[in-house]
């Protein structure tokens, strides 16, 4: 395995929904790479479509969600055309995912400790005292104090912090070359958010593991991805490195983002709202998902297809007139 | 300086643990004042008691002791199932967090901003009903083809403004404001702050402003007041809370905001520990005690109280109480 290759390479993904009121294009021919040990950041408003993106990876999809088209190669193998039982070799094992709400993704009448316990035993094919022993030598590396009584709690018993280091227990478990992280952070206090991306940042220099880590917040993204890919209305609108990205942003949509929101020594009078609001997404859309929100549409954005056009090495930008 | 809207002098509520005789104290000894037209911040962690102040303040909770004065009317003493209908009620109005789950879903845009002009006896009967409820949501920018709508036919944005709406219709002097935007998306958050910076010029109303969002209660509030514990550790001018933070805690709050720019970073403060638990905290012991990188052992002996260490910027901290060079006033 050559490891100039990226490790993830998802290529024009477009996964739909059927829903009683029509078929929702939630995300639609996504393109983007993960190299090793590198962190990307996805950022985007609700109903962007990173969640769904990031579940299509992961082979996680809601019953009625479908892929329609597209290829996620994960190390040379596409995840999609091998079906069910080769996406489990990978899941919990390379490939693992941790989730908004920990105190949901996790079961609430087992103790986290035997949680742990479960996927070491079924993922790295430990047993009996030796699967106990990782599972508590996992709660000391995330930090967990006391892992001894924290290995009999229930998920209630702790809080939504320690919650998420359990989730983060569980999915470094076997060493991942990827970690997922939708949301990772959100709806925790600054300082336990700031502790968990410090855990993550640190297995992933540790271990060279990378992370696609998926947040609505452009702060957490920027400040914690080497490369970032800004989503809207289930397309990619725009693609680079952080430092880049933020500098000269040449999407309109990326450009309204980094105005609305907040930073330090900005005043309210400094953040601009970003008009109208994310499309239907069911129907007849546009070529360009953006294009009644922008004020620089031209007669040319509604002829298809949706340009996807390299300013400059990796950087990419889906706009026919970009800044 | 002239006379607060708003005075809470060591207020304190007490909750009692199931299944012992211990208490929990969710807000502990805490004073502060408001004065008109400011908009002040309220910031801590989860946990740390401001939602469980707020409460005490917007008069849904009774306190266990202390006092609450409002325009110089002790309204403390009211029992909260008696201010309900009392005509303070409509003075001191509140904003929830989410609109999802403040707003009832069986009644419309329109019956949600009328209830409380009902219930008040503010405007009891049509037409002068309909036109405070048009006034309110004209002022709020919400369509009044919209108010025909229930909840889950409007989007968070526009459920957000009837929420507002709903507070303002009965021209309170003090919105409480909780998480108002935290519901919301990026683009949509900016558009409710305008809405609420622009109302309060327009009707002098006051804010009470709690998030748990640095960067948010920076942008719209004059002063801050950050709450550790049940109790409040730092008062003072959002510049200069801000900006030179003195509480060893409000610095590794602040240090913790993640920022875009990494030229603005500061330094990461971490701290080691959980919080100290609020059941029946020894009275004599700093609650960030332990968990503080600066502690000593005055710390464990005593617990500080908030002092003036600037002008309008108290800290309760030992470390600044033998400061030299500190002036008070001018």
């Amino acid at each position: 395995m050559s490891e100039t290759a990226p490790l993830l390479t998802v290529e024009d993904l477009s996964v739909e929904f059927r829903t009683r009121d029509g078929i929702v294009r939630a995300v639609d021919r996504v393109s983007f790479d993960v190299r090793w040990g590198e962190t990307v950041g996805v950022v985007g408003e609700s109903g962007s479509g990173k969640s769904v993106t990031a579940l299509a990876i992961m082979g996680l999809l809601h019953p009625a969600g479908r892929v329609t088209d597209g290829r996620v190669i994960f190390r040379g193998v596409d995840l999609l055309a091998g079906g069910e039982g080769q996406r489990r070799r990978y899941r919990g094992r390379e490939l693992s995912m941790i989730f908004q709400s920990p105190r949901t993704a996790l079961n609430p009448i087992r103790p986290v400790g035997k949680q742990i316990e479960d996927v070491v035993r079924r993922h790295a094919d430990l047993a009996g005292t030796r699967a106990r022993d990782r599972a508590l030598g996992l709660l000391a590396e995330v930090q967990i104090p006391d892992p001894g009584r924290s290995y009999q709690a229930y998920p209630f018993e702790l809080s939504g912090g320690v919650c998420q280091r359990v989730m983060i227990a569980m999915a470094v478990a076997c060493v991942p070359a990827l970690l997922i992280a939708d949301e990772p952070a959100t709806g925790l206090d600054v300082t336990t958010q700031a502790a968990i991306l410090d855990l993550l940042k640190q297995f992933a220099q540790e271990r060279r593991m990378a992370t696609l880590l998926i947040s609505h917040d452009l702060a957490v993204i920027g400040e914690r991805s080497d490369r970032i890919v800004v989503m809207h209305a289930g397309h990619v609108v725009e693609m680079a490195r952080t430092a880049e990205l933020f500098r000269a942003p040449r999407h309109p949509y990326t450009a309204r983002l980094i105005a609305s929101t907040p930073r330090p020594g900005a005043t309210l009078g400094d953040l601009k709202p970003i008009p109208g609001g994310v499309p239907d997404l069911r129907g007849n859309l546009p070529p360009c998902r953006y294009r009644a929100r922008c004020d620089r549409a031209i007669p040319a954005c509604d002829e298809p297809p949706l340009p996807r056009v390299e300013l400059t090495p990796g950087h990419t930008v889906a706009c026919r007139v970009p800044l | 300086m002239g006379v607060p809207l708003l005075e809470v002098h060591e207020v304190s509520r007490l909750f009692p643990v199931r299944g012992t005789r211990r208490w929990l104290h969710a807000v502990d000894g805490v004073s502060l004042s408001v004065m008109p037209g400011e908009c002040v911040g309220l910031v801590g962690e989860s946990g740390c008691g401001k939602s469980t102040l707020v409460r005490l303040i917007a008069r849904l909770l009774d306190p266990t002791g202390g006092r609450i004065v409002f325009d110089g009317r002790d309204i403390g003493t009211v029992p909260a199932w008696r201010f309900a209908r009392a005509a303070e009620r409509a003075w001191i109005q509140m904003v929830f967090q989410d609109p999802v789950d403040s707003l009832n879903p069986r009644f419309t845009a329109f019956d949600t901003i009328a209830d409380p002009l009902r219930r008040l006896g503010v405007a009891p009967e049509r037409p002068r009903l309909r036109d405070r409820v048009w006034e309110a949501a004209d002022l709020v920018g919400l369509s009044r083809e919209l108010l025909g709508r229930f909840p889950h036919q409007l989007s968070g944005g526009q459920q957000q403004r009837v929420a507002i709406a709903r507070a303002i219709a009965v021209r309170p002097r003090l919105l409480l404001l909780d998480e108002p935007t935290s519901a919301l998306d990026v683009s949509v958050q900016v558009v409710i702050l305008h809405l609420l910076a622009d109302l309060q010029q327009k009707l002098g109303m006051t804010y009470l402003f709690v998030s748990h969002d640095l960067n948010l209660v920076r942008l719209l509030s004059n002063r801050v007041l950050v709450m550790y514990c049940g109790r409040i550790v730092e008062a003072g001018p959002a510049e200069a809370v801000f900006n030179r933070p003195d509480h060893p805690y409000t610095r590794a709050l602040l240090s913790a905001v993640p920022v875009v720019d990494p030229g603005e970073r500061r330094p990461r403060i971490r701290l080691a520990g959980e919080p100290r638990s609020p059941v029946e905290p020894p009275a004599t012991v700093c609650r960030f005690y332990g968990r503080c990188p600066e502690g000593f052992e005055r710390c464990e002996r005593e617990m500080p109280a908030l002092r003036p260490i600037d002008r309008d910027h108290q800290v309760a901290c030992h470390l600044f109480e033998s400061r030299p060079g500190t002036t008070l006033g001018e």
